[in-house]
């Protein structure tokens, strides 16, 4: 049984990320959308919480979002996994709910 | 699969629109259904037929009315939220008294209990808002 | 009705800077008429909802805090308070107003509707859900 999470906004201006990342099980995915995608962002204050998230939660980002923001592969922390809207269905389709943090 | 799908913020203001459409573009070429799309919040916004952006932007509700054509969705937008926001249909309008009526084509007012029934009736709930 | 789906209503906002409580709140007291099995989660900011003494005399909106207490009359009597969201807030239980239900199953006896939980605990709870309504 595992969760979709959805993330939009950034995590230097609203809480939505690291509340999300702190009610994540393990086996769950977090995919990072609209101004979500500054969560990618290597370097950032935010890093070691995403990338300390509960065992064996993927974090995703939502390639357009990221792209349209300038945010280049190179700039984004290794182990997040781009996704286009194709994957973003593929996600919802194979966990059992999602759930968006607004 | 079935899809269901809340949009709560407004278009042009918030991405939340054009997500939405994206994804249930994404989800019907993938051979997924999506019974419902639901507009709340400021989302019913989305649904104004008098929207005029410049020809060089996206027309969010032509976008979301032609997929509806095209795809047979039933584009619903809640009545409590939609009233409070001044968008009416040609009934609403009548039986408020009112001089116009601005709903677009492919968008149907009801009630909340349509977005109760569709959490209950598809496999999954996908919220795009702020 | 076929089938009974769990409902959580997952509420991180304050009340009345937006509309979002409000109407969430409405979702739910339509919602509590589809006889599915509803649970309301209180975390972040949405713990403000369910504070004591709100008055909004003073900006000409509707205070609907007295709406949480009547959620008992229609079956809803599931709310979760995270413990931490208070706790970062300066908050404790007793700044909380109290919402009750009768319980049917036990003489009617009248019963706390409101249980605080923490995080590890709310967390278990997101993920028993079959839909999350975020608002």
């Amino acid at each position: 049984m595992s969760t979709l999470h959805i993330v939009n906004k950034s995590p230097f201006g609203h809480g939505s990320l690291l509340s999300c990342i702190n009610h994540c099980k393990s086996g769950d995915a977090v995919l990072l959308i609209e101004d979500g995608v500054y969560g990618a962002l290597s370097g950032s204050v935010v890093e070691h919480a995403v990338t300390t998230c509960a065992p064996s939660v993927s974090i995703y980002v939502l390639e357009g979002d990221a792209q349209a923001r300038g945010l280049a592969p190179e700039k984004l922390i290794g182990t997040v996994k781009p996704v286009g809207y194709d994957g973003f269905v593929d996600l919802v389709a194979e966990s059992d709910r999602t759930q968006s943090w607004l | 699969m079935k899809f269901g799908v809340v949009v709560s913020e407004g278009p042009y203001t918030h991405q939340a629109a054009d997500t939405a459409y994206h994804f249930v573009k994404a989800a019907l070429d993938k051979g997924h259904e999506v019974p419902r799309v639901f507009f709340y919040h400021d989302g019913v916004n989305v649904s104004t037929r008098l929207s005029v952006p410049p020809q060089d932007e996206r027309h969010i509700q032509k976008n979301w009315t032609e997929l509806a054509k095209k795809k047979g969705l039933d584009l619903v937008v809640c009545i409590a939220a939609a009233q409070r926001r001044g968008l009416l249909d040609a009934n609403e309008a009548q039986r408020q008294g009112k001089d116009a009526d601005n709903i677009a084509e492919g968008f149907r007012i009801s009630g909340l209990g349509q977005l109760i029934e569709m959490g209950i009736q598809t496999d999954r709930m996908v919220m795009f808002g702020d | 009705m076929s089938e009974t789906k769990k409902f959580l209503y997952v509420n991180r906002k304050a009340p009345y800077g937006t509309i979002y409580a409000l109407e969430s709140l409405e979702v739910v007291l339509i919602g509590a008429a589809f006889d599915q099995d509803v649970t309301l989660a209180f975390l972040d900011d949405g713990v403000f909802q369910l504070t004591k003494g709100q008055d909004t005399g003073g900006i000409g909106v509707k205070n609907f805090s007295p709406t949480f207490r009547a959620l008992g009359d229609y079956e809803v009597t599931k709310l979760y308070v995270e413990q931490e969201s208070l706790e970062e807030r300066g908050l404790a239980a007793e700044d909380l107003q109290a919402v009750t239900y009768e319980d049917e199953d036990d003489d009617w006896a009248e019963k706390p509707s409101i249980h605080i939980v923490s995080r590890a605990e709310m967390a278990d709870i997101m993920a028993d859900q079959d839909v999350v309504l975020s608002f």
